[in-house]
């Protein structure tokens, strides 16, 4: 009878595991079964013609200026706030509501940090629409993100190690640089890579803040167009399921791509401490 | 008024002690008492641990032993709710009124429960203090490292290895290093907290024989509950109660004939 309910448990468990990769394999897979056709020099490193679709590298440029500025920003900030709030501040009720309200800001739809943004920077500020209104939305969006993860991150370092690095007449700076910091680096780095993936999957916030100018950007204050908005028009305009499978792909490769070279990333920090 | 007196009972207390052993006062601790918010875990603690000595404490789980000990470097500044009352002296300076902990904790060094190596290279965490002492030449740090380790009895089995992570060696081996990675500050004070109670026998034999060796260059206070190691390495003991030193002997004496019944019976393992 144990034995049989351990086997139920084990197909059960294994059932889970086949489930949730072959539906991620069906979903590549249809992808790059629609896409793959579309996929050729021209397409990805061409300019956008409204006629005849023509290629997508204004909007790769685009996501890549999205990413690098929001996060340019949102990484440093956050984990100098997640080090603030988990190594130095008191920890009371003021960091129990700074907390409460990070956490909360993770769970907030992204279109009401869009409005936000076309608001905020877009009028207020008088930004526009464009890259920089856009990025500094995702900064917003992803910053919490960055938070939580980092002061995670933090805690999971051993209490020991703190005392083991202060018991030799280190400073708790150096401990932070030298012990702390690094231990956390691998969670600090999966929040990055957490992050990397709201910014390239972000189509609301982006629609609203950076318009969908089909041109290569002038700069970071023009109107431009994501990959991900991009697929979104074309599905919406031209039903044109192929070519938004075409997108899709990039966007795969792009993830991927960041993936692996923050892992790489990663290792190399590791290493360098040897 | 009060201050005069004091000075004559320290001034009896040394002359007293004079008599039966000859190295100076290394740590003179007078009246220490420690709060814990509102929870007192020490009472009017008075010993003078002297020089080139291994010290042993010795007393029931939750007895204060750590705490004492955490107030020679000053590790209990780390919590908030610490409060002290009383005087340290190491090396003739009242501790608790320099404001320089750094300098305090590179002059006494401490070794942990369990062994708290960082996840860097052996190398690295041996180098490490002396680095954020600002020490960067690298004959100088080659020279730290090889020292500290042989001082600690474990150079043979790493010296191949000093590049890989310290993490892969084993648990008596880790705290061997750790050892090292003490010594390597130059301290003039080694303090260990129960440093064997993680380790298997024959690791923990090694570290006994290397506090032996120690003592010719440090001053060495040991908390342990294994009464035969305390019996093995140390030349006197203080066996503590509730937060009290209830009796500070020379080691074979608090074993052979101790003054107080409650040692007696801790000793002879009726309580605790
Ligand atoms: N961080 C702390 N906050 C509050 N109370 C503490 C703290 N650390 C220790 N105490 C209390 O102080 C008393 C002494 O604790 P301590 O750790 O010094 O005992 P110990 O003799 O080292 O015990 P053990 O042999 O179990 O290690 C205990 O009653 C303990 O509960
Ligand atoms: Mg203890």
């Amino acid at each position: 009878m144990r034995k049989f309910k351990d086997n139920l448990l084990l197909g059960l468990l294994w059932f889970g595991a086949f489930l949730t990769v072959a539906i991620l394999l069906i979903i590549v897979g249809y992808i790059f079964y629609k896409g793959i056709g579309l996929i050729n020099l021209d397409f990805i490193f061409g300019d956008y013609s409204p006629v005849g679709g023509g290629g997508i590298w204004p909007m790769i440029i685009t996501t890549i200026y999205t990413i690098v500025i929001s996060l340019v920003i949102a990484t440093p900030v956050g984990i100098l706030a997640a080090v603030y709030l988990q190594e130095y501040a008191k920890q009371g009720k003021l960091v129990r509501m700074i907390r409460f309200a990070t956490e909360s800001l993770t769970g907030i739809p992204s279109i009401i940090y869009g409005l936000f943004g076309a608001v905020f920077f877009v009028t207020t500020l008088a930004m526009g629409m464009s890259i920089i209104s856009a990025s500094l939305t995702l900064t917003i969006i992803v910053l919490p993100v960055i938070i939580r993860t980092t002061e995670e991150a933090l805690k999971t370092v051993p209490a020991s190690y703190r005392e083991g690095s202060l018991a030799l007449g280190s400073t708790k700076l150096q401990t932070l640089y030298k012990v702390i910091l690094p231990s956390a680096m691998p969670g600090i780095l999966s929040g990055i890579i957490l992050s990397m993936g709201r910014i390239i999957g972000e189509s609301a916030a982006i629609f609203l803040t950076a318009g969908t100018v089909a041109a290569m950007p002038e700069g970071i204050f023009s109107s431009a167009r994501t990959l991900t908005v991009h697929s979104y028009l074309v599905t919406q305009e031209s039903g044109d399921i192929e070519l938004a499978a075409a997108i899709g792909i990039v966007l795969i490769v792009m993830i991927l791509a960041l993936n692996f070279a923050a892992t790489f990333i990663s290792k190399k920090l590791n290493k360098a401490d040897y | 008024m009060n201050t005069t007196l004091e000075r004559k009972e320290v001034k009896e207390s040394a002359n007293v002690e004079h008599q039966n052993d000859q190295r100076s006062v290394k740590i003179s601790v007078r009246d220490l008492d420690l709060f814990y918010g509102e929870n007192q875990a020490l009472y009017q603690v008075s010993l003078d641990i002297r020089e080139k000595e291994v010290t042993a404490l010795i007393g029931p789980s939750g007895c204060g032993k750590s705490t004492f000990l955490r107030t020679l470097n000053r590790m209990n500044d780390l919590i908030d709710s610490v409060r002290i009352n009383g005087d340290i002296h190491i090396n003739g300076n009242n501790i608790y009124q320099s404001k320089d902990v750094i300098e305090l904790r590179t002059k006494v060094g401490m070794v942990f429960q369990k062994p708290n190596l960082f996840p860097m290279s052996i190398y690295d965490n041996v180098a490490y203090g002396p680095r954020m002492q600002g020490i960067k030449n690298k004959k100088e740090l080659n020279k730290i490292v090889e020292e500290s380790l042989r001082g600690a009895a474990i150079w043979d089995e790493v010296k191949d290895r000093l590049k890989t992570s310290a993490l892969g060696l084993s648990g008596g081996q880790q705290q061997r290093v750790c050892i090292a990675r003490a010594i390597a500050m130059k301290p003039d004070v080694i303090l260990m907290d129960e440093p064997t109670s993680a380790l298997d026998p024959i690791s923990t034999l090694k570290v006994e024989e290397l506090i032996a060796h120690l003592k010719k260059d440090y001053t060495i206070v040991i908390v342990t509950h294994n009464m035969q190691q305390a019996a093995r390495v140390s030349d006197k003991t203080a066996f503590f109660l509730n937060g009290e030193v209830i009796e500070f002997e020379q080691t074979d004496q608090i074993f052979s004939m101790p003054k107080d019944s409650r040692t007696e019976d801790y000793v002879t393992g009726r309580f605790g």
